[in-house]
């Protein structure tokens, strides 16, 4: 195939053709941007205040040790850590903290603050999570593509008898019969808990595809059931009178046009993702932010547990956003005015 | 019914009336479900996990926290029943899947419920009240919506410490919100229809118009959404176990048996039999939750 899709292209013969970089800039509602912007920003303020207050109704103080203390040092600790100032301006101040990313110490581990337990995990898990979504776009579409083509084919019944397991079956199933199988019995990839730290591809290979598994599932029923769409519609059969090649027709014309309903579960993809991750990671023993979010969690962390929710609530917010502003650009139909 | 008619001859045309009385829509939707193979072996195989959940651990010789201290992680064998092995405690693997399917089963009804009940009370009340309220109500979910909130339930475990029913309600919880919008979607469309005109007419109040009049016809989409937030719940539960924030030692559910048996894979006994009938349990829960789809929910099909 020598032409690649140009995912943007609705007319492939328009003479006053501009650069793609530049359509698309012209595409993006800018008003709909902002108010989609500053409409995230409520949610994610509502995120940080209800992590906040219900850290602070924990059963005892949050900051309390088993051991006993004096009262002075109790004092001193509750000064340092401004649990004495009134509880408005201690949420205000962690507000202001959030915003210039700084999430606080770490309550059992020493010396380091959340964001410094957060940012080393995040090479890991930001890795396995966009190999993920890429593989989930990859192979989503293509199933789906194909799947629609030769609709109610065997083809068709094998590839959606399977996206229907991969949806029935939970990550935290697949990831341990995968580490298992591939791992243990076949020995052809790492089964998990060898080599932290080390990303390489056969310590990647089966958490990356333990997580992408449902996204492919999910995009090819997804692709497949808009793509048999587009397929009926009148421009594709005008394309076909054109005497435009088949494989033309499916890469310029349909899917560009079948990819919508992919680009809106973008947002929900992410959330399976981000919770999957946490499941991979443990399975895989994978040192991500999953995993020092169980950590935290399991050793009652709170200013941990609270700094990683805040930042799965950030990404679930931003990826929404992109989500729909690719929407927005993509679909030549939607006006957001 | 046969005292209300006096005359022979208006019995007889009674009867035949019933003989030839069309086919309601329910009807029509039982007609599809059983007529759905995949739906009716759901059906089955549900109603079979659920009598193993519930009599299994009365029948069954060996209890989930006796410990053989002699059969510490043997194999599946019919030596003493252990039929599918023990774990390294020494527990009977097949009683410890009973009790952890009992549990997760549990929770699929009881958060399910939870979420139902507030759901329907908020989408339905929203939808009735329209305007406002209605906008107020829903925007708050809309907002929620957003939330990353399986993460929330792990810090409500995490700082409530970690209770079973506080995960039951915290998951309900979390799940009614697509229920209200259900629910406030077709409420919104139910109190247009003259039914409700002509109750109002008769002077009923808006809570008995909610509850007598509207609440009925939902049962339809509420339906199919209550089957499939079921096996929703049950992943989530599984999924807080599984990291370790479920239910506690030494009861047990499906995600929590799997988390250990992934800690053993040497002995994979362990984990391939809670994971089997973990995917059993949802295979079954989904084909009967797509079936009720079907059935009644036509147009969507």
């Amino acid at each position: 195939m020598s032409e690649t899709a140009a995912p943007l292209s609705v007319s492939e013969d328009d003479p006053s053709r501009s650069s793609t970089a530049a359509r698309v800039l012209q595409r993006i509602p800018w008003g709909y941007v902002l108010r989609r912007v500053l409409a995230a920003i409520p949610t994610m303020l509502a995120i940080i205040t209800v992590a906040f207050f219900m850290m602070r109704a924990a059963p005892g103080n949050p900051y309390s040790v088993d051991r006993k203390l004096t009262p002075e040092v109790e004092a001193n600790i509750r000064a340092s850590l401004g649990l004495d100032k009134p509880l408005h301006e201690q949420y205000l101040e962690y507000l202001g903290n959030v915003v210039t990313g700084d999430l606080g110490p770490s309550m059992k581990i020493k010396d380091k603050t959340v964001s410094e337990l957060i940012g080393e995990g995040l090479p890991v898990s930001l890795t396995i999570g966009a190999f993920a979504i890429g593989l989930a776009i990859f192979f989503g579409t293509g199933l789906g593509i194909s799947a629609a083509i030769r609709q109610n084919s065997p083809t068709d019944y094998t590839a959606m008898s399977l996206a229907m397991i991969g949806i029935s079956i939970p990550t935290f199933v697949t990831g341990p019969m995968l580490s298992l199988i591939f791992g243990v019995w076949l020995g052809w990839f790492a089964a998990g808990g060898l080599d932290l730290g080390r990303m390489n591809f056969n310590n990647l290979f089966l958490p990356v595809v333990t997580l992408a598994l449902p996204q492919i599932a999910i995009i090819s029923r997804l692709m497949r059931a808009s793509m048999i769409e587009v397929l009926r519609s009148n421009y594709i059969r005008t394309a076909r009178a054109k005497g435009l090649s088949e494989s033309r027709i499916l890469l310029r014309h349909a899917a560009p046009a079948a990819i919508l309903p992919v680009i809106s579960y973008l947002g929900p993809a992410t959330v399976g993702v981000i919770t999957g991750s946490v499941v991979v990671e443990k399975v895989f023993g994978l040192p991500g932010v999953g995993q020092s979010f169980i950590d935290g969690a399991m050793n009652r962390d709170y200013p941990r547990v609270m700094g990683t929710v805040i930042l799965y609530g950030g990404l679930i917010i931003v990826f929404n956003l992109i989500a729909d502003i690719l929407y927005a650009i993509f679909d030549p139909k939607v006006r957001y005015e | 019914m046969t005292t209300l008619v006096s005359a022979p001859a208006e019995k007889e045309a009674l009867l035949n009336a019933a003989a030839v009385k069309g086919r309601s829509l329910w009807d029509d939707s039982r007609r599809r479900l059983l007529s759905n193979k995949a739906a009716m072996a759901g059906f089955i195989v549900l109603a079979i996990l659920i009598l193993l959940a519930v009599v299994g651990p009365f029948v069954w010789p060996h209890s989930y926290k006796t410990q053989y201290r002699e059969a510490l992680a043997i194999g599946p064998t019919f030596k003493d029943l252990h039929l599918l092995g023990t774990d390294i405690y020494g527990r009977d693997m097949v009683a410890r899947i009973l009790a952890g399917l009992r549990i997760s089963l549990a929770v699929g009804a009881i958060a399910t419920l939870v979420s139902l009940v507030i759901g329907v009370a908020w989408g339905a009340v929203a939808g009735f009240a329209g305007g406002r309220v209605d906008q107020l109500m829903m925007r708050f979910v809309d907002a929620l919506y957003a939330m990353p909130f399986i993460f929330f339930v792990i810090l409500v475990t995490v700082v409530f410490g970690r209770s079973i029913f506080l995960i039951f309600l915290a998951i309900g919880a979390v799940e009614w919100m697509t229920m209200a919008r259900i629910v406030r979607g077709q409420t919104l469309a139910l109190k247009q229809k003259e039914f409700v005109e002509a109750a109002r007419a008769a002077g009923v109040g808006p809570i008995g118009i909610i509850v007598r009049h509207i609440l009925p016809n939902l049962l339809g989409p509420v339906a199919v959404y209550v089957s499939l937030t079921i096996p929703v719940v049950i992943l989530q539960e599984s999924f807080l176990s599984f990291i370790g924030l479920g239910v506690q030692e030494p009861l047990t559910s499906l995600g929590r048996l799997i988390s250990d048996g992934q800690r053993e894979l040497g002995n994979p006994w362990m984990l391939i039999g809670p994971a089997v009938t973990m995917v059993i349990t949802l295979f079954s829960l989904n084909f009967i939750g797509d079936g009720l789809r079907d059935a009644l929910d036509p147009k969507d099909r």
